[in-house]
């Protein structure tokens, strides 16, 4: 308890308070060498420096003092916060489809704690109809939060745990699914459901936002809309990733789970479709289809579910120099499958030879991605290539590295046979390895060029 | 009755029941009668290589033009901690504006738009920002804790500024009193505007993101020329340091006014110190009449009573061949009646020189409803534009009684709602006083509608960085190396009476040690000395190549001459550009030069009345102005030196 009443504060700090007797929340007049200062004491963040007492002066702003040229301290009010976030009842139209949320524990919708800055998640149907009451005029929404992870931190179980969930509620008769997530690992989740849930009747649309909604400029508002109208109304009835197609606010794109990746740390376009173009384009209006043949929405209530998954698999990123006992480590802790992401059309160097053939003989199954993302792994055109398939690597195709993981880690969860495994990991379930790469599919605006700087100009980005 | 209405007599009549005098003749009595009290937000511009939270330049400016994208962005209100959203958040979500950013790779990153998190603050700017604290002698804080304060009319990408205080609680002097200092913060600067027309707002990154500081005073001043004087005061102590930027935008106000009983209503970026007078006059005035307005409407009816009525109007109501209804009729608008019941006699309400209460409703529709004006046409138009029969035909439909104002209006169907809201809004301001808002200037001292104004809860922690400490050792460097002196001798010009126009040239050629000289020595009166170095000086030296023998000293010497000889001062004027381009010439040269002569009073005076008869036989128009003015030309020249100009023409009257 008494703890509480100096939140966040220690050392130093925490020392100078309890001489003086100020709590947080304490209404302060604070002597020091630099002058007087008056405000709130507010909670300090855990990882900042003993050396500094923050106080919210009368005009809203936060400052730091520091303690060496405090001379006295006095509390004269106190005035803890208490906040909430406002619950609006979420309302009912006849008619709309009925959309459920799942929560994972990323920030979609939120508010601030004016007093610290903290974010306050915002997730019931009711407080999100306070934060975007438009979702209203989309669908009926219903929400569960079946974990709270931070996006780095999901993993096998809470993929495990989403598919069956996902599959109650198609049983429960929902038009379209959602899912909020954080950013991080959205490509890792929607791969990991398209293994684990196929063939689904309706939209499973994974969304999360690059700028918390707390920010006026947010794009969590306008993808939760996007996400929505993609549940309810679309007839791709597949594992997909909503997000924003430019940073403009003008239209979200829709990513098969299997090809996307987060391309740019911060960006709101920051997912994109590699090796092939998007599935669609989706604004408040509804979803327009790019792709030409896609699974579409049925009527009947099956699914097949598959919620299997071996943690005993690991990602090795190639590098010039490596050394052999960063595979060896692997053997001798257990690893059943490593995927290599290699250079160029999948290579690594002569000197790990011994320990990939080590490797399969332990019974390490071993596939073979590219750092390049982009394009196909091809190990007949140079020698090294045909060594490494001889010593036990089996080439991916197209598949992203991070897809490649999440199937490979799937496919362990169901078998142990080399036979089995690899039939597993190449069959395509849904376009993880595609038969061509569309010439299209390859695009990145390179600037400077004058074709591409006229195009950036006249395009919204 | 209703007939003998003049709304240009109800425009005067008005103007003088609130007792509106002009800012000339306004004495303090009258700024006392009407509570005048304002404070100041100083924004001023730091001269620094980089933008405060990136590595783009600072300083670098384009055309309108000239970018490489486009990014569009919708600003969305953010709920307030009592699950409220603030009111600007909810006008500017009215407004539905799509706000549009050009942006040049020259001058922004992907920072600007908001795809990149923030860099560590510029270190350069902080410096400058805390010599500036320390030199306005503010508490400097122990640690800058970055914060985020909300703006949602999209002039930053984010929806909010990044800023931080860096010192609270100062004071600085001014001719009568003190004036204190509520704080000093670090910010980064916002957008140009490029355009705002209609639901679009274009707007500019080339200075956004540039490093500024804020320096906010308590609302100490009483009068509009106190607080011209404290923004003078805060812009050279600025510049003072040598460290900041000059010219068009590198400092701006804002400036709080109220009057007694009014509200708190902030007058945006100011761009020149010599408007403040007029503006903060008028705003103070526009306040009191708005007051007026509140008590007379109270008197009339409940404000629960109230209710707006409105009817849509098919185009044939009104004669749609004259503007602005024709335009709005081509363009396929929609056209709507409206009555405010018990307005009669309020729409053309004075509120400031040249407008009325009505054109309060058509910068709000502007603003907040996005119509173009003209917007709206009213019962007490000056210059009316619907016949009074067509008003009659209206008030029988709208079931409108005589004490009704009726309006009239025209738009896009989209934005009919909006508009209806808008007034109806601004009308049940009305029986409460004064709106909260910001609001725009003009040159002529007039302001406008810009935004209903924030409130506190806009602020809080930037989530993307680190607090900065700042060690007692680094703040005692600092206070090393400031530039003291000037400051002070700013405070001597001001006490000395100088006019602040001579201030900047004066402190920039540190000219105020030898004006202390010539008024001490000499005994010559600071204020004449300092005008004649602040004006003469700069326009001779603006208008003459100078020998490199020239020393302000020389300036000196010529006074100490005058002195000696024992003539008038004013032909130190004269004499000034030769001895500028000569200045080692012997000073009855210079006398020479300038065609002086030394003559006594009486024979300066003998020629007036011979004069004033040579000028009848000229032909020109003759008055006793025009006599005297002409006979002053001649003894003018001859005079200069020999007596003082003043007496002169007093004799040439006397005559």
């Amino acid at each position: 308890m008494s703890d509480d009443i100096f939140q966040g504060y220690k050392g130093k700090a925490l020392e100078m308070l309890k001489k003086y007797n100020v709590r947080v929340w304490g209404q302060a007049v604070i002597d020091t060498t630099r002058g007087e200062f008056k405000g709130t004491v507010l909670p300090r963040s855990e990882n900042d420096d003993d050396q500094h007492i923050v106080v919210k002066i009368i005009t809203g702003y936060n400052i730091g003092i520091d303690i060496k040229t405090i001379k006295l301290m006095k509390e004269v009010g106190y005035k803890k916060a208490n906040y909430q976030i406002p619950e609006k009842q979420f309302p009912y139209t006849k008619g709309l489809p009925k959309v459920k949320l799942i929560g994972t524990g990323g920030t979609i919708a939120s508010r601030l704690d004016y007093r610290t800055g903290a974010v306050i998640p915002a997730f019931s149907p009711g407080e999100l109809y306070g934060a975007v009451p438009e979702l209203a005029d989309i669908c009926n929404l219903e929400t569960e939060k079946i974990f709270a992870v931070f996006s780095e931190n999901m993993g096998p179980s809470q993929y495990i745990g989403l598919a069956k969930a996902i599959k109650k509620e198609i049983e429960n008769g929902v038009d379209g699914i959602v899912i909020g997530h954080g950013t991080d690992t959205l490509h890792h989740t929607g791969a990991a459901l398209t293994f684990m849930v196929q063939n689904p009747p309706v939209p499973i649309v994974l969304v999360g936002s690059q700028r918390s909604s707390d920010r006026p400029s947010s794009d969590a508002a306008l993808n939760l809309m996007h996400a929505m109208t993609t549940a309810g109304y679309s007839d791709i009835a597949e594992v997909m990733v909503c997000m924003f197609g430019p940073t403009s606010d003008e239209y979200g794109l829709l990513h098969k789970g299997t090809r996307v990746r987060k391309m740019h740390s911060s960006y709101r376009s920051t997912f994109r479709t590699i090796g092939d173009i998007p599935l669609a384009t989706v604004t408040r209006k509804g979803v327009t289809p790019i792709h030409k043949t896609y699974n579409h929405r049925r009527k009947d209530r099956k699914v097949d579910i598959f919620p299997y998954f071996s943690d005993k698999v690991t990602m090795l990123y190639y590098y010039p120099g490596m050394k052999p006992d960063t595979l060896n480590s692997i053997i001798d802790n257990g690893y059943k499958g490593v995927v290599w992401v290699g250079t160029g059309l999948g290579h690594v160097n002569k000197e790990m030879y011994p320990a990939i053939e080590r490797a399969k003989a332990n019974g390490v199954h071993q596939y073979m991605t590219l750092q390049t993302i982009w394009g196909y792994v091809h190990m007949f055109v140079y020698d090294t290539g045909r060594d490494m398939m001889a010593k036990g690597i089996i080439p991916a195709g197209n598949m992203l590295p991070e897809v490649a993981y999440i199937k490979l880690g799937w496919a362990l969860g169901q078998s142990d046979d080399p036979e089995e495994v690899k039939r597993l990991m190449l069959t395509p379930i849904n376009d993880e390895i595609t038969k061509r790469e569309p010439y299209n599919g390859y695009l990145i605006y390179q600037g400077g060029v004058p074709e591409v700087e006229e195009f950036i100009r006249k395009v919204h980005k | 009755m209703k007939k003998s209405f003049d709304p240009s007599q109800n425009y005067e009549k008005t103007k003088k029941a609130i007792g509106y005098v002009p800012r000339k003749k306004a004495k303090q009595k009258d700024y006392d009668r009407i509570g005048f009290m304002s404070g100041l937000e100083v924004h001023q511009q730091l001269l620094t290589k980089s933008k405060l939270f990136c590595r783009c330049p600072a300083g670098v400016f384009h055309d309108h033009e000239d970018y490489d994208a486009e990014v569009i962005r919708h600003m969305r209100p953010t709920l307030s901690e009592l699950g409220e959203y603030d009111g600007t958040a909810l006008m500017e979500f009215k407004t539905r504006k799509e706000i549009i950013y050009r942006v040049n790779n020259k001058t922004a990153c992907t920072y600007e738009v908001d795809d990149t998190p923030p860099f560590k603050i510029d270190p350069e700017a902080l410096e400058i920002a805390l010599e500036i604290s320390i030199l306005s002698k503010l508490n400097v804080v122990g640690e800058v804790h970055i914060t985020r304060k909300q703006y949602l009319d999209g002039s930053i990408p984010t929806g909010f500024q990044r800023t931080a205080i860096l010192g609270v609680e100062g004071e600085f002097p001014i001719k009568n009193k003190t004036i204190r200092l509520i704080q000093l913060s670090i910010e980064e600067d916002s957008c140009r505007e490029v355009s705002d027309i209609g639901h679009t707002r274009i707007y500019k990154t080339d200075r956004l993101g540039m490093p500024l500081i804020e320096t906010v005073t308590y609302p100490d001043m009483k009068n509009p020329d106190e607080v011209k004087e404290a923004c003078n005061y805060i812009r050279f102590l600025n510049r003072s340091t040598g460290k900041v930027r000059t010219g068009i935008g590198a400092g701006r106000e804002d400036v709080n006014v109220s009057c007694k009983g009014g509200t708190r209503v902030e007058i945006k970026g100011v761009a020149h110190t010599k408007w403040i007078p007029e503006l903060t006059h008028n705003e103070c005035f526009r306040q009191w009449a708005l007051l007026a307005i509140r008590d007379e409407l109270n008197k009339r009816i409940d404000e629960k009573k109230w209710k707006m009525n409105h009817l849509n109007l098919d185009w044939d109501a009104v004669d749609s061949s004259v503007e602005p209804l024709k335009s709005s009729h081509e363009r396929g608008e929609k056209i709507l009646c409206i009555s405010l019941p018990e307005f009669n006699g309020l729409m053309s309400h004075f509120t400031q020189p040249g407008k009325m209460f009505a054109d309060e409703f058509s910068d709000r529709l502007k603003v907040i409803a996005c119509i173009e004006k003209p917007n709206l046409i009213h019962t007490e138009q000056l210059k009316p534009v619907v016949k009074e029969k067509t008003w009659d035909v209206l008030k029988k439909k709208m079931k409108a009684g005589e004490n009704d104002a009726l309006l009239i209006i025209f738009c896009p169907e989209a934005d009919v709602k909006t508009a209806l809201d808008t007034i109806e809004e601004r009308c049940h301001m009305a029986f409460n006083g004064v709106p909260n808002e910001t609001r725009k200037s003009f040159e002529d001292g007039t302001t406008i509608f810009e935004r209903v104004l924030p409130g506190a809860d806009r602020m809080y922690p930037d989530t993307d960085s680190a607090p900065i400490p700042l060690e007692d050792s680094y703040i005692k460097k600092l206070s090393k190396n400031l530039p003291v002196d000037v400051i002070d001798r700013f405070n001597q010009l001001n006490k000395w009476g100088v006019p602040d126009d001579a201030f900047t040239y004066i402190l920039k050629k540190n000219l105020v040690p030898v004006i202390e000289e010539i008024a001490e020595k000499l005994k010559y009166n600071p204020k004449f000395i300092g005008t004649f170095f602040g004006h003469q000086m700069k326009f001779v030296e603006g208008h003459n190549t100078s020998s490199s023998d020239f020393s302000y000293h020389r300036v000196f010497e010529m006074f100490e001459f005058i002195k000696k000889q024992k003539l008038e001062v004013e032909i130190a004027r004269d004499m000034l550009p030769v001895i500028y381009t000569h200045p080692q010439m012997d000073f009855d040269s210079v006398l020479t030069i300038i065609g002086f002569k030394k003559k006594s009073k009486e024979s300066l005076l003998a020629p007036i009345s011979f004069l004033k008869d040579k000028f009848k036989e000229t032909g020109r128009k003759q008055t006793p102005k025009t006599t005297n003015d002409w006979v002053m030309g001649q003894l003018r020249k001859q005079a200069v030196g020999n007596m003082s100009l003043k007496e002169l023409k007093k004799a040439v009257e006397k005559n």
